[in-house]
């Protein structure tokens, strides 16, 4: 059954017709762009390096001079610098995943409680955030910690401290960052989850003599398992791959690819480099993407809305 | 037991803390008067001032402005389009590709989505002549790209709440589907083609990755502006330029939800 066949009813015909223009848009400016990363990841560096005119001459001379070669990702497994920047960049993303769990659990958990009024007043309080400029909030965080910044400040004139402590431009700013701007994506998929829980099971358990900790673990907690899976990827993937946090809060010791991949990109100007830094980036997302499209995840978004 | 709610409220507490001191801090600076953002001066009003005669991040935002209204307008006509196609066709050759085109910009990193659009213009660009130079089109292009998924990703859910029959009967009555279409369709799927506008509307206001990527030279929007300034640290107009946008975003989130209440009452 195709949608360019002109079989079926009158009403699905002209939905199928509609349906050609944003199909069309997205395997143009979607997936032909993932095509062309992966033929210019195979591609002789000294064709394309420096990366704007020769790509030009490049592309309009044709593909065929180019003799596709490995070369660039035998260099991404040799150079241990780039190993190491994925490992750390998922060893960040991970532990950033689970301090989000750590606090908006409870706070899903909480919100998820309260008598519906209430509930939606703390609900918009959490979806706020996510509306104000994600660029903007991040660089809140730069007036605060910086080293004359406001928290030193206090507890310099608190007497707590006699020097202002680092706490800017370093891996910690960089998980207070994505902490900071992710954890609404880990409490909307939660508080969905428990909210829709069937209350009944818990007083139940608690009803044939289990302690609170009990329910919270033998029932609530195994049946939030979904959305504790939602929520941890739509916080775990785009993390990996975040690069306005590192940039503007981590150091120059910070490792991450998103910021490894922009000045491969915009500084060594070694475009097939940066293609296969990406590709090997995108397989390294593809296991969780597919993970997230199987669950409902995606549901989420609805909620900021 | 006692002991138990304690740990949960200071937790909840803490939570909401960290999700606004940052913000209240960045309102409460903008108004100081000193140029040392981050010792008290006195209460002014300079950086407003300052800022209002910034010709560079007026006319920033003017085409940040522009771009996002075409781009969200584009992406919500696609967008519904996508997820009335999904919702209301069965299985289809090619449904398997279009749900993964849709869904995976939600979470694609932004960095890559850059970088391949980039490659896709300037190989267009040499193949067809046309994006010829890069700037606010190709910036719009990007930006209808990975909201239109929002859009879709919202149109759908609601679709998925609906009652199918109100269209069955007019179909059944006659009516031509697109009269149907407009008649029936639209108007109960207004309120989730509105969220999805505004949210594609504030995600191109905000982009900063993509934009820096597939721009031009003569077109810089507002995030790529402020990107650059603050990436040098704190400047005290920034503040006063966070504090507008946040009230201004703060009013509009806020109606929507009063007025998204209402509605969800009345029905």
């Amino acid at each position: 059954m195709s949608w360019l066949a002109p079989g079926g009813d009158r009403r699905t015909l002209w939905l199928r017709r509609a349906l050609l223009p944003p199909y069309a848009w997205l395997l143009v400016f979607f997936l032909a762009p993932f095509l062309i990363i992966l033929k210019i990841s195979l591609a002789d560096p000294l064709v394309a390096l420096p990366p704007f005119t020769p790509l030009l001459d490049w592309a309009a001379s044709g593909w065929q001079r180019i003799h596709a070669t490995i070369d660039n990702y035998l260099f991404l497994f040799q150079d241990r610098y780039y190993g190491v920047i994925y490992l750390n960049s998922i060893k960040m993303a991970a532990i950033s995943t689970v301090l989000c769990l750590l606090i908006g659990y409870p706070m899903a958990y909480f919100i998820a409680r309260q008598p519906p009024g209430r509930r939606n007043v703390l609900l918009l309080a959490v979806i706020l955030p996510f509306w104000i400029s994600f660029l903007l909030r991040v660089y809140a965080w730069i007036g605060l910690l910086n080293t004359k910044g406001v928290i030193n400040n206090l507890l310099l004139k608190s007497g707590l401290i006699e020097q202002p402590l680092v706490l800017i431009y370093n891996d910690f700013a960089v998980y207070l960052g994505i902490v900071y701007s992710y954890l609404p994506f880990m409490i909307l998929p939660l508080y969905a989850i428990l909210e829709r829980m069937d209350r009944d099971l818990e007083e139940a358990a608690a009803d044939l003599g289990a302690r609170r900790w009990q329910v919270f673990r033998d029932v609530t907690l195994p049946l939030s398992v979904p959305g504790i899976v939602g929520g941890s990827l739509l916080v775990f993937i785009p993390a990996i791959g975040e690069f306005i946090i590192p940039a503007l809060l981590g150091g120059s010791d910070t490792l991450m690819i998103g910021r490894a991949l922009w000045d491969e990109f915009f500084i060594n100007r070694d475009w097939p480099v940066a293609s296969a830094v990406s590709v090997v980036l995108l397989l390294i997302l593809v296991l969780p993407m597919m993970w997230f499209q199987k669950t409902q995840a995606g549901r989420a978004e609805r909620r900021l809305v | 037991m006692r002991q138990r709610h304690t740990l949960l409220l200071s937790v909840v507490a803490f939570g909401y803390a960290f999700l606004y001191v940052p913000i209240i801090s960045v309102m409460v600076y903008s108004f100081n008067d000193s140029r040392l953002v981050t010792l008290w001066g006195g209460f002014s009003l300079r950086w407003y001032r300052s800022l209002l005669q910034d010709e560079a991040i007026l006319s920033s935002a003017w085409l940040s402005l522009q771009i996002a209204f075409v781009a969200a307008t584009l992406a919500t006509v696609m967008g519904t389009l996508v997820g009335l196609g999904l919702n209301r066709l069965g299985r289809f050759r090619g449904r398997t590709l279009l749900t993964g085109m849709i869904t995976a910009p939600l979470v694609m990193p932004e960095i890559i989505t850059g970088i391949s659009l980039l490659f896709l213009f300037i190989s267009l660009g040499e193949w067809i002549g046309w994006p010829a130079s890069r700037g606010a089109t190709t910036i719009t292009i990007a930006h209808v790209t990975f909201s239109m998924a929002y859009v879709a990703v919202v149109v759908r859910s609601r679709l998925s709440g609906m009652d199918q029959a109100l269209e069955e009967a007019a179909m059944d009555l006659g009516g031509r589907p697109l009269r149907v279409f407009f008649d029936i369709t639209v108007p109960a799927i207004a309120p989730a083609m509105v969220s999805g506008w505004l949210l594609a509307f504030t995600l191109s206001l905000d982009d900063v990755v993509i934009a820096s990527f597939v721009s031009g030279p003569g077109a810089t929007t507002l995030p790529m502006l402020i990107f650059s300034k603050v990436r040098l640290g704190v400047t005290p107009d920034i503040n006063a330029l966070a504090t507008v946008i946040i009230l201004l975003v703060s009013v509009i989130v806020l109606v929507a939800a009063m007025l998204n209440r209402r509605q969800a009452a009345a029905e």
